[in-house]
C-alpha cells in the first residue's frame, strides 16, 4: 500500500457516491474545515456530484487566509529592516498586506528566504551570526509543534540571533463560533484529519454532543472526503450526532502525546484575532514566558501595527460559510492569484484560489447571485 | 498548510542530538525530523508535514477501511455497475476505468 492510490480509485468513490444516492433523502449541508479538504472537493468536482440540494460549505481552515493583515504588515516591516533575515513558508510569500507583499519586498532588496520546513531557520541563524534571522510561522495545529521546534532548538543551543513572529490558531473555537452562529446553516461537520493526528478526538467529540451536530474526523483523498459525507449522511438520517473517525488510518484518539508536549512547551493558549472572522477567544497561541524572549513582535517593538482590511474583499463571508468564491464581484477580474484582494485567492489552500484554479469557466453568475462588496469587510 | 504526504520510512539517523530519518515518498527520498514521532519504525509508513513525521499510518487500519469501503460497495451492487468490471481492485495493484482519468498529483510536494 502507498496510501495514496488506494484513496484515488474511481471506482471505490462511485460506489460511495451510489451508497450517498441511496441514503440522502434531504438537502442537508454539510462543512469540510480544513482548505486541504476543499482543494480535494473542488479540484475533483465532489461537491457538484451529491444528490440534488446537497451543499458542501467551504471552512475557515486555511491558516494563510485567517493571518490578520497587520501580521502580514509586521512580516513585512520585519523584511524591509538591515541585517534582517525574515524566512518563512512559500504560502506567505504573496499574501497581501495593506500596501504590499513579502515577495515585493525581496524584489527591492529585502532577505526573504523561502524554506520548506522551520528547522532550515534554525541553519540560516547558525550561518549569519551578524544578522537577525525571524521565522514567520503560522498554522494550526499540525504546524505548531513544528514550528515551536525553532523556539526550543534556539532556546537549547543558546542562538541570540533568532527569534519568531508567530500566528497560530486553533480549529475547535473558531468552529465552535460558526456553529454557535445565528446564521449558521451546517448540519455535518467534517474535521480536519492532520489537526486530530496531533490533537486527538476528544475536543470534537465535546463539539458533536454540545451543538448536537454530527462531525466525522476525515481524510484528504477523494474517497476518504466521499467516505466521511456517507458517514455524515448516514448520521442525519438516522438523527445521530456522534463523532465518528473516517481518517482511523492517521488519527488515534489521543493523538501525537509527544507532538502536544512540545507545542504547550514553547506555546500558551490566547485570544487570537483570525482575518475575516474577527476576535475568537482563547482561539490562538504564543509563546510561553519561558519563551518570550524569542518572540520578534517585542524584540523588535512591532505590537503597535494595527490596520484594516480592503474593504472590496468578502473573505470574511467566505470564510464563515456564508458565501462562494464566485459570488463575490471582484473574483476572476479585479481579484486574481497575481492580484489578489485577499488571502483566499493566495493560499494554495484557499477557497478563492480553488475555485479560480480548477472552475473560473464554469457557469459564470448573474448580478443579482453576487454579493455586494463591502459586506465582508 | 496542513497538507501532509504519507511515505516510507528506510532508516533512523542521530544527527547531533537530533532524531532524523530518510523517508521514502514514491521515488524521491527526503531527510524528515522524528522528534516528534520517536517511536517511529524502520519499514512504517508515516505521514511527514513540513519536514516532521507527524503520526504513523496504521497498516491495519488502511486495509480494514479499505476493505469495509469495498465490501460495502459489492453489497450494494455497485463495483459491477461499471462496464469492463473484473473482481474488485487488489489493494497493491488498484486498476482504474480508463474512462477516469485523475488530475497529476504533487506528491512529494508538500506546500
Amino acid at each position: 500500500m502507498r496510501y495514496l492510490d488506494e484513496y484515488r480509485d474511481e471506482r471505490l468513490f462511485r460506489s460511495q457516491l451510489a451508497r450517498l444516492t441511496q441514503i440522502a433523502t434531504r438537502p442537508w449541508v454539510l462543512m469540510e474545515v480544513c482548505g486541504g479538504q476543499t482543494h480535494t472537493l473542488v479540484r475533483y468536482g465532489i461537491d457538484e456530484l451529491l444528490p440534488a440540494g446537497m451543499e458542501m460549505v467551504h471552512g475557515p481552515g486555511c491558516p494563510v487566509c485567517v493571518t490578520p493583515v497587520e501580521i502580514i504588515d509586521k512580516a513585512i516591516a520585519l523584511a524591509r529592516r538591515p541585517n534582517t533575515i525574515l524566512v518563512s513558508y512559500g504560502d506567505m510569500m504573496r499574501v497581501p498586506g495593506s500596501e504590499s507583499d513579502l515577495l515585493h519586498v525581496k524584489a527591492l532588496g529585502g532577505d526573504v528566504r523561502m524554506v520548506y520546513s522551520p528547522t532550515e531557520s534554525v541553519k540560516i541563524a547558525l550561518e549569519n551570526p551578524a544578522c537577525e534571522v525571524v521565522f514567520f510561522g503560522v498554522g494550526f495545529e499540525t504546524t505548531a509543534p513544528a514550528n515551536a521546534m525553532v523556539a526550543w532548538q534556539a532556546r537549547r543551543q543558546g542562538i541570540r540571533n533568532l527569534s519568531l513572529l508567530s500566528s497560530h490558531v486553533l480549529v475547535p473555537p473558531a468552529v465552535e463560533m460558526l456553529l454557535s452562529s445565528p446564521h449558521n446553516r451546517v448540519q455535518g461537520l467534517i474535521a480536519p484529519g492532520h489537526v486530530c493526528s496531533i490533537m486527538g478526538t476528544g475536543a470534537y467529540e465535546e463539539l458533536a454532543a454540545k451543538y448536537k451536530v454530527p462531525i466525522v474526523i476525515g481524510g484528504f483523498e477523494p474517497v476518504d472526503l466521499m467516505e466521511a459525507i456517507v458517514m455524515l449522511t448516514a448520521q442525519l438520517e438516522e438523527g445521530r450526532c456522534d463523532m465518528e473517525n473516517q481518517y482511523r488510518r492517521s488519527v488515534r484518539e489521543a493523538g501525537n502525546q509527544r507532538a502536544r508536549e512540545m507545542l504547550f512547551e514553547v506555546y500558551e493558549v490566547c485570544d487570537r484575532k483570525w482575518r475575516g472572522l474577527g476576535e475568537v477567544a482563547v482561539s490562538g497561541l504564543q509563546l510561553s514566558a519561558a519563551y518570550r524572549e524569542f518572540d520578534a513582535e517585542l524584540r523588535f517593538g512591532l505590537e503597535d501595527i494595527s490596520v484594516a482590511e480592503p474593504k472590496e474583499c468578502i473573505s470574511a463571508m467566505i470564510l464563515q460559510g456564508l458565501a462562494k468564491p464566485k459570488q463575490c464581484g471582484a473574483f476572476g477580474t479585479r481579484c486574481t492569484p497575481e492580484s489578489p484582494l485577499g488571502a483566499p485567492m493566495v493560499s494554495s489552500e484557499g477557497a478563492c484560489a480553488a475555485y479560480y484554479l480548477y472552475r473560473r469557466h464554469n457557469g459564470e453568475m448573474s448580478e443579482d447571485e453576487c454579493v455586494p462588496s463591502g459586506e465582508g469587510a | 498548510m496542513c497538507l501532509s504526504v504519507p511515505g516510507k520510512l528506510l532508516e533512523k539517523v542521530d544527527v547531533s542530538g537530533v532524531l532524523a530519518g530518510k523517508v521514502q515518498f514514491g521515488g524521491v527520498v527526503r531527510d524528515v525530523c522524528l522528534d516528534l514521532l520517536p517511536e517511529a519504525e524502520v519499514g512504517e509508513y508515516v505521514l511527514v508535514h513540513v519536514g516532521y513525521a507527524i503520526t504513523r499510518v496504521d497498516e491495519d487500519e488502511a486495509r480494514k477501511s479499505y476493505e469495509y469501503m469495498q465490501m460495502a460497495g459489492m453489497l450494494e451492487g455497485e463495483l459491477t455497475a461499471f462496464p469492463g468490471d473484473g473482481p474488485a481492485p487488489a489493494i497493491d495493484g488498484v486498476t482504474r476505468s480508463p474512462d477516469f482519468v485523475l488530475p497529476a498529483s504533487n506528491d512529494g510536494e508538500p506546500s
